[in-house]
C-alpha cells in the first residue's frame, strides 16, 4: 500500500462505502465511458503513427482515470492548463477529437481551441504551464469570478524552477488554483526518485503554505472527490491545493520512446493489474451498471466519433503560407508581408 | 510639464491604469517601495494592492503569470528589475508569450509590456549594465521598444500598453534622469514601429537608439565644426524595424554608421548593415561601418568608459567613413 494514499476504489474494484460519492447512475456510466473513449482514441492515435498517419504522439496509457476523474469535476467557468499527455482531459471537456489529432498530425490549426472552452493550449517545455495556471487565478480573484484555474503537469515538472516558483505565487496570493501532478513513476527514462528525496510529491505543497494530497490516480472516483473537493475550495477563496495522483504511465513517453530500455517488464506487468477502467468496469458490475451491451455501446459510440474526427482531421488542407504568418503579430509587418510575398512567388513559378 | 523620463514613464502609467480597469502591474519592489528607481511611485496607493503587486523573487512567473493574466483578459505591466535578471524568465518569454497567438491560432493573445532598466554608462555592479536588445529582436512575435526622450518614454509606453501583442520595453537606465522635456499632460501614443529623423543632416546617416541617441547628437556637434552634418535616426522600436525611414535616409546620404551599445557581434547594427546591403548597396558610397559595445563583458566601473562607445569615438567612426 502506498503512504497516505486517498482510494475510493481497491484494485479489485470494491468502493469504501463511506467514500463513494453521490454521483448519478448516469454519471457513472458517463465517467466510463469517457475513460473508454479515451483509449479507444489513445491506441487509434499509435496505430496511425505506425501507419504514417500521425506524427510523434505522446499516448495516455494507464492516465484515464487521472485524466477523465479529475476533468469531471470542473465546471465551465474553471480554466484548464494541460500539459502534453492530457488527451481524456480534452475528451472529457468536450474538446473536438478532431482538432487534437490534427495538431499531433503537425497542423497548428488542431490549437485553435473553441470559443467556449477555458482550455488553454499544450505546453511542452516541462512545467511551464504553472506559471500560467497562477496569472490566470491572480486575474480570477482580481475579477471577483467564482473559477479556479485547474493545471495538470507530470512528476519531471516537479524538479522544474517554474513549479517551485508558481506553487510559492499560489500559496502567497491565495489563488484559486488546483495542482493536479500525475505521478507516473517516469519522465521519458528518469524514474521519480531521480527527481525527488521527498516522500511524496504532494509534500511539496507544505512548503509553499497549502495542502498537497496523494490520490490513487487510478481510481476515478478518488480522483473526482479530490478534485472536486480542491476546486470548491479554490472557488471559495480557500486558496490553492496540491494533488499527487499516484499512477504509472502504461505506454512509451512518446511514439520516438522505447521505454523497455530502462524499466522492467515485471513492473509493466505488475501495473497493468491495477488497470483504471478494469477496476472500475467491476466496481459498476457489481453496482448493475455494466453488462456486455452497455460495453458495446460505449464501444461502438467510441468509434463512431474516433472515425469521425479522423475523417475530418484528414480531410483539412494543410496550411496555406500566410495561416503561417498572420498570426505573429495582431497586424503583418513590413518584413513579413516581404517574406510572405517571397514565399508564394517561389511556390507559384520555382526557380528562376 | 517638463519632465524626465522616469516621471514620464509613472504619467504613462498612471493615466493607462486611470483609463483600463484591466491594466495591472507586478514585479519585485514595484508597489510599497515604488520601484529600485521609482518608476511606479504612488501607483499603490492610488489603485490598491489588488492592481499593484510586489512579487515575490520569481522572474520566470512574474513573466508567466502575466501571460495568465492576459489569457483571462487582463493587460498586465510586468517590471524586471535590471536588464541582467531577464534572463531567468527567457523561457517564459520566448516560449510562450512570443508564441501563444500563433499557437492557438489567434485564440489567445498576450497583450503584456515587460519593462525592465537596461544599458551601461552609470557604473553599475555585475548584470545590472546589460544591452542585449537583439536577443529578443530575434523571436518572433515579440516587439521590442527603447525609448530615447521623455516625450517618447511617455508614448511609448502608452502606445505599448494598448498593443496586442508582448512587448518588451527597455528603459535605458543612463537617461532616465539625464534631462527635462515637455511632456504633454493628456495620454497620447507614438505609434510603435516607426523611427524618427532626430536630426536632419547630409552625406551620412548615423543610426542608434536609446543611450546611445545622446552620444550620437554630441558626435554630430563634435564633427559639426569641421563642416560635417550628420543625420541621426533613433529606431525607437527595434522589432518591428522600421527599415524604410533607414532606406530611405542612406539612398539620400550615401553613408550608414550604426552605433549601439551591446557588443558587436551579432547585435541589431549586423541586421541594419545587412538590410541595406541587401536593398540599398548601390546607392552607398562607403563601406558600412558599426561603433559598438567591444565583444567582452560589460566591465564594472572603472573598466566601463574602455566599453561604451564615447560621442569621440562615434565622430572618429564618422571621419572614417567620410575618409573612405
Amino acid at each position: 500500500m502506498i503512504k497516505d494514499m486517498f482510494q475510493v476504489l481497491t484494485e479489485n474494484g470494491r468502493a469504501a462505502p463511506e467514500r463513494e460519492p453521490k454521483l448519478p447512475a448516469s454519471d457513472l456510466q458517463k465517467l466510463y465511458s469517457l475513460m473508454a473513449t479515451t483509449r479507444a482514441a489513445d491506441l487509434k492515435a499509435l496505430k496511425l503513427q505506425r501507419q504514417g498517419r500521425m506524427g510523434t504522439f505522446a499516448p495516455s496509457l494507464g492516465h484515464e482515470a487521472c485524466q477523465v476523474g479529475s476533468a469531471f469535476a470542473l465546471q465551465p467557468k474553471d480554466w484548464v492548463f494541460p500539459y502534453f499527455r492530457d488527451l481524456g482531459t480534452y475528451i472529457t471537456l468536450g474538446f473536438p477529437l478532431k482538432n487534437y489529432y490534427l495538431y499531433w498530425m503537425g497542423n497548428e490549426e488542431g490549437m485553435r481551441i473553441p470559443a467556449d472552452l477555458n482550455i488553454f493550449t499544450i505546453s511542452v517545455p516541462v512545467g511551464s504551464q504553472l506559471p500560467h495556471s497562477v496569472g490566470c487565478a491572480m486575474a480570477m480573484k482580481y475579477k471577483k469570478e467564482q473559477a479556479a484555474a485547474l493545471a495538470y503537469f507530470g512528476d519531471g515538472a516537479t524538479s522544474e524552477g517554474d513549479f517551485s516558483e508558481a506553487l510559492n505565487f499560489a500559496g502567497v496570493f491565495k489563488t484559486p488554483n488546483v495542482f493536479i501532478c500525475f505521478n507516473n513513476q517516469y519522465a521519458i527514462s528518469t524514474p521519480v526518485k531521480r527527481q525527488t528525496a521527498a516522500e511524496t510529491i504532494a509534500q511539496k505543497a507544505n512548503a509553499y503554505g497549502f495542502d498537497g494530497i496523494r490520490a490513487d490516480g487510478n481510481d476515478v472516483l478518488a480522483m473526482y472527490i479530490l478534485t472536486r473537493e480542491a476546486l470548491e475550495k479554490a472557488r471559495s477563496g480557500g486558496g490553492p491545493t496540491l494533488i499527487e495522483a499516484f499512477t504509472y504511465r502504461m505506454g512509451n513517453h512518446t511514439t520516438s520512446d522505447d521505454a523497455s530500455r530502462y524499466r522492467k517488464e515485471t513492473e509493466v506487468n505488475d501495473w497493468s493489474r491495477r488497470d483504471p477502467i478494469e477496476r472500475f468496469r467491476l466496481y459498476l458490475k457489481d453496482k448493475g451498471l455494466w453488462d456486455e451491451s452497455f460495453e458495446d455501446r460505449v464501444q461502438k459510440e467510441a468509434e463512431v466519433l474516433i472515425s469521425k474526427a479522423l475523417e475530418e482531421a484528414e480531410s483539412t488542407p494543410p496550411p496555406r503560407p500566410e495561416d503561417l504568418f498572420i498570426h505573429t503579430y495582431k497586424d503583418m509587418t513590413p518584413e513579413l508581408n516581404d517574406q510572405l510575398a517571397e514565399l508564394r512567388d517561389l511556390l507559384k513559378g520555382g526557380p528562376r | 510639464m517638463r519632465l524626465n523620463m522616469v516621471q514620464a514613464l509613472n504619467q504613462a502609467m498612471h493615466q493607462e491604469m486611470e483609463r483600463d480597469l484591466r491594466v495591472v502591474a507586478l514585479g519585485e519592489d514595484i508597489a510599497v517601495d515604488g520601484g529600485v528607481f521609482r518608476l511606479t511611485e504612488g501607483l499603490l496607493e492610488k489603485f490598491g494592492p489588488e492592481r499593484v503587486i510586489d512579487t515575490p523573487l520569481a522572474e520566470s512567473t512574474i513573466v508567466g503569470a502575466s501571460i495568465g493574466m492576459a489569457v483571462a483578459g487582463l493587460r498586465p505591466i510586468a517590471e524586471i528589475q535590471f536588464m541582467g535578471f531577464i534572463y531567468l524568465a527567457m523561457n517564459q518569454i520566448i516560449a510562450h508569450a512570443a508564441r501563444l497567438r500563433n499557437r492557438s491560432r489567434g485564440r489567445f493573445t498576450v497583450p503584456i509590456v515587460i519593462r525592465t532598466p537596461y544599458g551601461a554608462g552609470v557604473k553599475a555592479l555585475e548584470h545590472h549594465s546589460e544591452s542585449t536588445e537583439a536577443l529578443f529582436c530575434q523571436i518572433p512575435g515579440l516587439k521590442v521598444v527603447v525609448p530615447s526622450t521623455p516625450y517618447d518614454a511617455k508614448g511609448l509606453l502608452i502606445a505599448s500598453i494598448r498593443d496586442e501583442d508582448p512587448v518588451i520595453f527597455l528603459e535605458p537606465t543612463k537617461l532616465y534622469r539625464a534631462g527635462r522635456q515637455e511632456v504633454p499632460e493628456e495620454p497620447y501614443e507614438v505609434a510603435l514601429g516607426q523611427a524618427k529623423v532626430v536630426r536632419e543632416g547630409e552625406g551620412l546617416t548615423v543610426v542608434a537608439w536609446g543611450a546611445m541617441i545622446p552620444v550620437a547628437q554630441q558626435a554630430a556637434e563634435i564633427v559639426g565644426k569641421d563642416g560635417i552634418f550628420p543625420e541621426v535616426i533613433d529606431l525607437r522600436t527595434l522589432a518591428p524595424l522600421d527599415r524604410e525611414t533607414v532606406l530611405e535616409s542612406v539612398r539620400r546620404n550615401g553613408r550608414l554608421l550604426v552605433v549601439h551599445e551591446a557588443p558587436k557581434t551579432c547585435g541589431l547594427g549586423a541586421e541594419i548593415a545587412a538590410f541595406v546591403a541587401e536593398r540599398a548597396m548601390f546607392q552607398l558610397e562607403a563601406p558600412v561601418l558599426r561603433i559598438t559595445g567591444q565583444d567582452i563583458t560589460v566591465p564594472l566601473a572603472k573598466g566601463e568608459d574602455y566599453y561604451y562607445p564615447s560621442p569621440e569615438r562615434v565622430a572618429r567612426g564618422i571621419k572614417k567613413i567620410l575618409e573612405s
